[in-house]
């Protein structure tokens, strides 16, 4: 590894192929904010450029923000997001940890369909969770973009995994020191599992601000709906073909997601590639 | 009282038996060690009694009390880890805290926030404070009681941990390995102040290794264990000098005891690698038998009345005030160690013959089956048969 890191060929093949595919992934977000500050006539324009003749930034993000309700998709987006994160780790974290620390009957087929489940794909999903939704009376609520989440199959793999690289001494010390087997997962395993917990809040908080799909089944009412919807809503009835507030609009929804990333980028790392705490 | 009684406790992983009917008590107040090599069952046993593993068959008593189902919160035992088992998130005073506090404070007063807010918490929360102060000053670990185990060291780690099982005053003190990560230095100072610890608060211990020397220091009675049963149970001077097993007497003693064949070959007369030795243990003629000689049991030079080994100077070890001295001896496999006074290094040199004589009443005698044979007691089953097999 480190005669690798000192020999410039590789250094510099590994750089070419980090900043090509750095580039390649940047270049549609760059050219989002880029639009978003342009004014209708230089959008179009033949040549390019990143930075508008006429900075007409204040005037699309106005527009974004007002013509049409995006802050209060905005906040469907945090409370429903929120909501998501909480219930799956009051969920997934009790029951990693029956599955990383104790001992019963029929714990690897539950694992093994823990990891069927990790593979199934959403989508295939979505008409039998639409008619329970139906049957459940949620439909077009909250609770409707909420509850397919709950249960996170990958939360509960990462956290298991991330589980069992804690001692089974210190499971066995807080027996003896009175906590209960709950109180182990919230006192100790939790707190001592935080990389892996905010790398999960990440995906989670990332994936459901984003998701469009299942929003777009579960909810008709405007009231309810997230970011990426509202945006849609957003183009048809009120931009058209006004692609500046558009763009601004879709900053706007990333922005947080992006902020939040960055603050939390160290334990991300740490999360996924399971260092256990020390 | 908190004395313990293990009844016939049988514990296997899959096929693999762990420990097989094992019985043991133990006193009030007593410290009893233990001792195994890794895999003998040693920790086993010990996390069945703290509640940690169920056995399979058997009864333990804590106290009289019969403790089986009994959730280890509830068996009033602390354990002391190899690893510590501290929790690494949470600083020293609130490790050593949380004892007391799933303890004395109930669900609604240990909430954040809120419990502080109800009747009492605050009263109580006062006294574990002051309580876990005291037993940090106690330790010598008080200047610490804000910092994380991340930042200790590991024999400060090591005060925390039993800390952390000293201050809730248990009845019963479990500790497995608890010196093993810790430096050849400080581990004779932390064996002394687990003993000064036990004669301090006078509870049970009940302590794992597979160290000898810790066994032998720290111990009112020890039990060796091999393989998932208890070979010996006894006092160390006992367990030392009189070991029921001849892998008792393997495995206590450094350098390893000398175990040399050997045959009756008259009434009282044993003759043994080239020479024959008076014993008035009772085996039949012509039986076979294994001689346990302890190092130190050697002296240098032949006297008429004891048996003398001769053999070769294969090598010479100095320690100090001793000096062991390998010799080859003609029939005997391993080399015999003998253990003698560094004086006498002048007189003895590699590749030269030496002659080491031996106090009859030092030997130890085994039969085929590994059973001591004593003075005066019944012959070993093996050598009987032999006996009849020749009449």
């Amino acid at each position: 590894m480190s005669i690798n890191r000192f020999a410039p060929p590789a250094a510099i093949f590994r750089h070419v192929v980090l900043l090509t595919t750095g580039t390649l992934i940047l270049i549609p977000f760059v050219w989002m904010v880029s639009l978003s500050v342009k004014p209708p006539g230089e959008i179009f324009r033949e040549h390019f450029s990143l930075w508008p003749e006429h900075f007409y930034g204040i005037a699309n993000y106005t527009k974004a923000l007002t013509s049409s309700s995006l802050p209060h998709y905005m906040l469907n987006g945090v409370i429903v997001c929120t909501m998501i994160l909480a219930l799956q780790i009051a969920v997934c974290a009790p029951a990693a940890y029956a599955l990383a620390k104790l001992n019963f009957p029929g714990r690897n087929l539950i694992l093994g369909m823990v990891l069927i489940a990790l593979i199934l794909p959403r989508e295939v999903l979505s008409l039998p969770l639409f008619i329970l939704g139906y049957h459940l009376g949620i439909l077009n609520t909250y609770a409707a973009l909420i509850f397919p989440y709950v249960v996170s199959p990958f939360g509960i793999f990462l956290f298991r995994q991330f589980f069992k690289t804690i001692p089974d001494d210190v499971v066995h010390a807080a027996r003896l020191d009175g906590l209960s087997e709950l109180a182990i997962v919230w006192k100790i395993m939790v707190p001592m599992a935080l990389p892996a917990i905010i790398a999960f809040a990440i995906f989670s908080v990332v994936g459901h601000w984003n998701s469009l799909f299942w929003p777009l089944i579960a909810v008709r009412d405007q009231n309810f709906m997230p970011p990426p919807l509202g945006i849609m809503a957003f183009k048809n009835e009120e931009a058209g073909n006004d692609y500046g507030p558009l763009m601004a609009a879709s900053t706007i929804v990333v922005g947080p997601l992006i902020i939040a990333f960055l603050s939390a980028q160290r334990w991300f790392v740490d999360g996924l590639s399971g260092a256990a705490v020390k | 009282m908190s004395s313990i009684d293990f009844h016939e406790i049988e514990k296997s992983y899959g096929a693999t038996p762990i420990l097989k009917k094992v019985s043991l008590s133990i006193a009030d107040g007593e410290f009893l060690t233990l001792l195994g090599p890794s895999g003998c069952g040693k920790s086993t046993l010990l996390r069945i009694l703290a509640g940690l593993e169920l056995q399979n068959a058997g009864t333990v008593l804590i106290g009289g009390r019969v403790v089986d189902g009994v959730r280890p919160k509830k068996r009033d035992a602390a354990m002391v880890f190899q690893s510590y088992a501290l929790y690494p998130h949470m600083t020293v005073a609130d490790n050593m805290s949380l004892p007391l506090r799933m303890r004395r404070l109930n669900a609604w007063q240990r909430l954040p926030l809120i419990g502080r807010l109800l009747p009492g918490t605050r009263g109580a929360s006062q006294e574990i404070a002051a309580e876990v102060a005291r037993t940090a000053e106690a330790l010598g670990i008080d200047h610490l009681l804000t910092r994380k185990p991340g930042h200790l060291s590991g024999g400060q780690r090591q005060r925390v941990a039993v800390g952390r099982a000293m201050v809730r005053h248990p009845a019963v003190f479990l500790m497995d390995e608890p010196l093993s990560n810790l430096d050849a230095k400080l581990r004779v100072q932390m064996r002394a102040e687990i003993k000064e610890l036990h004669q301090r608060l006078g509870v049970t211990f009940v302590y794992v290794t597979h160290d000898q020397a810790e066994a032998m220091t720290l111990s009112d009675r020890v039990a060796v264990m091999l393989d998932g049963e208890l070979l010996q149970v006894a006092p160390p001077q006992e367990i030392y000098a009189d070991p029921d097993d001849r892998r008792v007497a393997e495995f206590i003693g450094s350098p390893k005891i000398n175990m040399i064949e050997g045959v009756v070959s008259a009434p009282g007369r044993v003759s043994v690698a080239g020479t024959t030795i008076a014993s008035d243990i009772r085996a039949d003629v012509g039986a076979h038998l294994t001689l346990g000689i302890r190092p130190e049991a050697f002296r240098l030079g032949a006297y008429s009345e004891r048996g003398a080994i001769s053999g070769t100077v294969r090598l010479i070890e100095h320690m100090g005030s001793d000096l062991y001295v390998h010799l080859d001896v003609a029939g005997v496999k391993q080399p015999v160690v003998a253990r003698l006074l560094a004086e006498r290094a002048a007189s003895i040199s590699i590749g030269h013959s030496l002659s080491l004589s031996v106090e009859p009443e030092r030997v130890l005698y085994f039969g085929d089956d590994g059973r001591r044979i004593r003075a005066h007691d019944k012959p070993a089953k093996a050598a009987a048969a032999l006996v009849r097999e020749t009449a």
